[in-house]
């Protein structure tokens, strides 16, 4: 490019690498100090942030494996995490494939289908997502007290609950998915429909192999949009071995039990697969990001 | 050929299949309808119905069926995103409370099973093995003739009474059970009914006594209570949602009435609730309104960096900047609860070792909402890193060449070509993340909790909670559970959120027409 460039641009960029370096030592610290910190003995020692002694202390709780203590105490876990993850991962994974069975079939519906009242319920839906779950809270919980009179495993205290109260939150994914069908020719389905496909098989066998990729990407979204979510399991999961990862993980750090190292341990095991699931999703995330800048 | 059979045959198979499923599906519905409006609640079996009927509508009507695939999504947003917003509305206008939980009818009905046992049939028991299973004696008083009970096991039903001879002083019963192991039978126990050989029913009264219990109410005709021993009435007071005696006395539990704006009067009339509310509305304007303004700052400003090429290693340095929007919200925001800890956290070790002070973090108002806000900026400035990045690249090149040629500097650049032309599509995104931070309940809840509290205050509020986590805690915390007082709230905030969603709408609109215009 014909830029014309001055004596101090040397200066400009060395003085930009500076920046950006420091800037990325503060954002980093954060994330570099836990994982030194799961490694350092002790739950109160505030010692060198680079441990001078390795210790699985606490990393063996928080794989649930007791040990013994330097007094002679057997230490065991004060947490099940890998139950609390368990739980995090088995309501994730169910809520997240119906969130994609049920938004996908709704797209299908209005990218290809007409039908009465479609623009008003598009429209509908864009206005709904702007409430999240957390102002509705009482309602939520109201309902769910109710529903558990009658069906127990659906109502307060149970997964079952849990997955149903996320099964409202697809406006968003519809619409994604709603776009990618817009790009695939319909006539690809109509000529399955000359050769005497039904409308569901024209879906089924035709429509989805062809957007497996976009599906893949509402899933991982999906899967971490419930593997995060906070007001709505704390509410519906109040007993320790019900919790979710993101409700259990405040325990570690009341005032009256401070458990510094272990919480260390356990943020790491669980934090490190989630945040490496959505760097590889990345890519299309962002580019979800973008496309939603230019659109609006 | 056999497989041919059999594929053929498959179909056939389930459309033998569909209409008895469909029965069962039905049948199923229909009884669990019928349970909810036996329990008393019409409103809910109502709308059980009404979803039931449009779901056998949608698949076996002939509307279309484009209705089968929208169904499932549609019902799943009606249930779970619209109809609690109507609920929470609702729920604004009535006293629902932990002291207001049941309707009218079942408060009634808790009353009405409320027993006491009579004083003069009071006997008191042990409890004895005999086998597998086990027996009661019973005594009126220390040293009186003892009773003997048949044997009975712990899973009786209790309904034909047990009865109750006098006991042989000669016979061995063994050692009394302890009272652990009385515990432990206890659920048999409460379903017992004893006939004595006067003919008298008794039932348990409590972990050492059986006794006859007589209702402590009795229901008038006008729905009123009366106290079976005092004969003192109690009306149902359908304002203040309490059973109550005309000096004013009031049974609990009491019952959900509406209390029209009350709920909303309070937060402009109760000056004890006024002034924590008040002041707990502007931080959460001023909390979102910053975090937006720093996010956008350092946001913009790495997105300008990193699209300068005479950089080297950007990409390195986008995905490292990248990090905090990867890393699980729960997680990044516990971690930054220990690392400020005042005492034992990393930070405070830094600073005291620098500069000598230990601030206390989460004690002092001030810090702690400082605290907040970097957090936050910490957590949100990749998200507009990463959407400027996308605007700027869409910049075309010979407005900056132009500009060179000029002699423009950098910052030149930056204030006069970069942040006017990715202002106007960023701004409905601005509004969004406003709207976010203004809901950001996990931050507040996972890093303060809104502490510290306001000091002398009748509801507990802290002093950076934000209006959703102070909803929250009214609700489910220790401010006594106040249903009502905080779906008001809420009602109030859908409005802040609605008027928000509409100007970003409209923001967003005109760029578009604007945009189009311009091509």
């Amino acid at each position: 490019m014909a830029i014309v460039t001055g004596k101090q641009n040397r200066w400009r960029v060395w003085a930009a690498h500076a920046f950006l370096i420091a800037l990325i030592a503060i954002t980093i610290f954060p994330l570099l100090a836990v994982i030194s910190i799961s490694l350092r003995p002790g739950n109160f020692s505030t010692g060198s942030l680079i441990p001078t002694e390795i210790s699985f202390e606490h990393w063996k709780l928080a794989l649930g494996i007791g040990y013994m203590g330097a007094d002679g105490k057997w230490v065991s876990p004060p947490f099940p995490v890998l139950l609390w993850l368990w739980n995090s991962i088995k309501i994730a994974s169910i809520s997240a494939i119906l969130i994609l069975a049920i938004s996908t079939t709704a797209a299908y519906a209005f990218a290809r289908l007409k039908f009465r009242f479609k623009v008003p319920i598009l429209n509908a839906m864009l206005l709904l997502q702007m409430f999240p779950a957390v102002l509705t809270l009482v309602a939520i919980y109201a309902i769910f007290e109710t529903i558990g009179n009658h069906i127990p495993w659906l109502g307060i205290e149970s997964h079952g609950g849990v997955i149903l109260a996320y099964l409202g939150g697809i406006a968003t994914h519809v619409w994604t998915i709603k776009g990618y069908f817009e790009t695939i020719p319909a006539e690809i389905e109509e000529n399955a429909k000359v050769d005497g496909a039904t409308h569901w098989q024209a879906f089924y066998r035709v429509l989805l192999p062809m957007a497996v990729p976009i599906l893949m990407v509402v899933f991982v979204l999906a899967f971490i949009g419930t593997i995060i979510e906070y007001p709505v399991a704390s509410i519906l999961l109040r007993e320790e071995p019900n919790l979710t990862l993101a409700v259990g993980s405040k325990y570690f750090l009341q005032d009256q039990k401070y458990l510094w190292g272990d919480f260390a341990a356990a943020a790491v095991l669980s934090g490190l697969p989630i945040t490496l699931v959505f760097l590889f999703a990345q890519r299309w995330i962002v580019s979800g990001l973008t496309a939603g800048s230019v659109k609006g | 050929m056999n497989t041919i059979v059999r594929t053929a045959a498959a179909p056939n198979w389930v459309a033998h299949l569909k209409w008895p499923i469909t029965i069962a599906l039905a049948l199923a519905m229909l009884y669990l309808v019928f349970n909810v409006y036996a329990s008393g609640q019409a409103m809910w079996a109502l709308g059980l119905l009404t979803l039931a009927c449009a779901a056998f509508y949608s698949y076996l009507g002939n509307i279309g069926f484009a209705w089968r695939y929208l169904f499932p999504g549609l019902a799943g947003m009606a249930i779970f995103v619209a109809f609690p917003l109507i609920y929470t509305m609702q729920i604004g206008f009535t006293n629902f409370s932990s002291n207001h939980l049941l309707s009218l009818d079942r408060s009634t009905k808790y009353l009405l099973d409320q027993t006491t046992p009579d004083e003069p049939t009071i006997h008191s028991y042990t409890l004895h093995r005999d086998g597998n299973q086990l027996r009661l004696s019973l005594a009126k008083a220390e040293g009186s003739a003892k009773l003997l009970t048949e044997p009975f096991s712990l899973s009786t039903d209790g309904v034909t009474p047990l009865r109750a001879a006098p006991q042989d002083a000669s016979r061995d019963i063994g050692a009394a059970l302890s009272m652990r192991e009385v515990i432990a039978t206890r659920d048999a126990l409460q379903r017992l009914k004893i006939a004595l050989p006067s003919g008298e029913i008794l039932n348990y009264a409590g972990l050492r006594e059986f006794a006859r219990l007589t209702p402590v109410w009795k229901q008038n005709p006008d729905g009123s209570l009366t106290r079976t021993e005092t004969g003192e009435q109690f009306a149902p007071n359908a304002k203040t949602g309490f059973f109550e005696s005309a000096k004013g006395d009031r049974l609990q539990p009491g019952y959900t009435v509406g209390v029209g704006f009350a709920n909303f009067a309070r937060m402009v009339n109760d000056p004890d609730f006024r002034a924590p509310f008040f002041s707990i509305f502007l931080w959460t304007v001023a909390f979102a309104g910053l975090t937006v303004v720093f996010v956008t700052a350092v946001g913009v400003t790495l997105a300008t960096l990193l699209n300068w090429e005479q950089l080297r290693f950007r990409t390195a340095y986008r995905t490292l900047l990248f990090l905090p929007y990867a890393v699980p919200g729960f997680i990044s925001i516990l971690v930054f609860k220990g690392l400020f800890n005042q005492n034992f956290g990393e930070i405070n070790a830094i600073l005291d070792a620098l500069f000598g002070v230990k601030p206390a973090w989460f004690a002092d108002p001030l810090l702690a909402k400082v605290m907040l806000l970097i957090v936050n900026v910490w957590l949100g400035f990749p998200y507009i890193m990463v959407l400027c990045a996308g605007l700027i690249k869409a910049i075309p090149a010979d407005l900056y060449e132009a500009s060179a040629i000029a002699g423009a500097s950098p910052l030149t650049n930056f204030f006069k070509i970069t942040f006017p032309l990715i202002i106007k599509p960023l701004a409905p995104l601005l509004i969004m993340v406003f709207a976010f931070n203004f809901n950001n309940f996990v931050l507040i809840a996972l890093l303060t909790d809104g502490r510290p509290d306001f000091i002398n205050t009748k509801i507990p509020a802290g002093t950076n909670d934000i209006l959703v986590s102070y909803t929250y805690r009214i609700a489910f915390k220790d401010s006594g559970q106040d249903f009502g007082l905080a779906a008001a709230i809420s009602t109030v905030m859908f409005f802040m959120v609605a008027a928000l969603s509409i100007w970003n709408l409209r923001l967003a609109s005109k760029g578009m027409r604007e945009a189009a215009q311009g091509k």
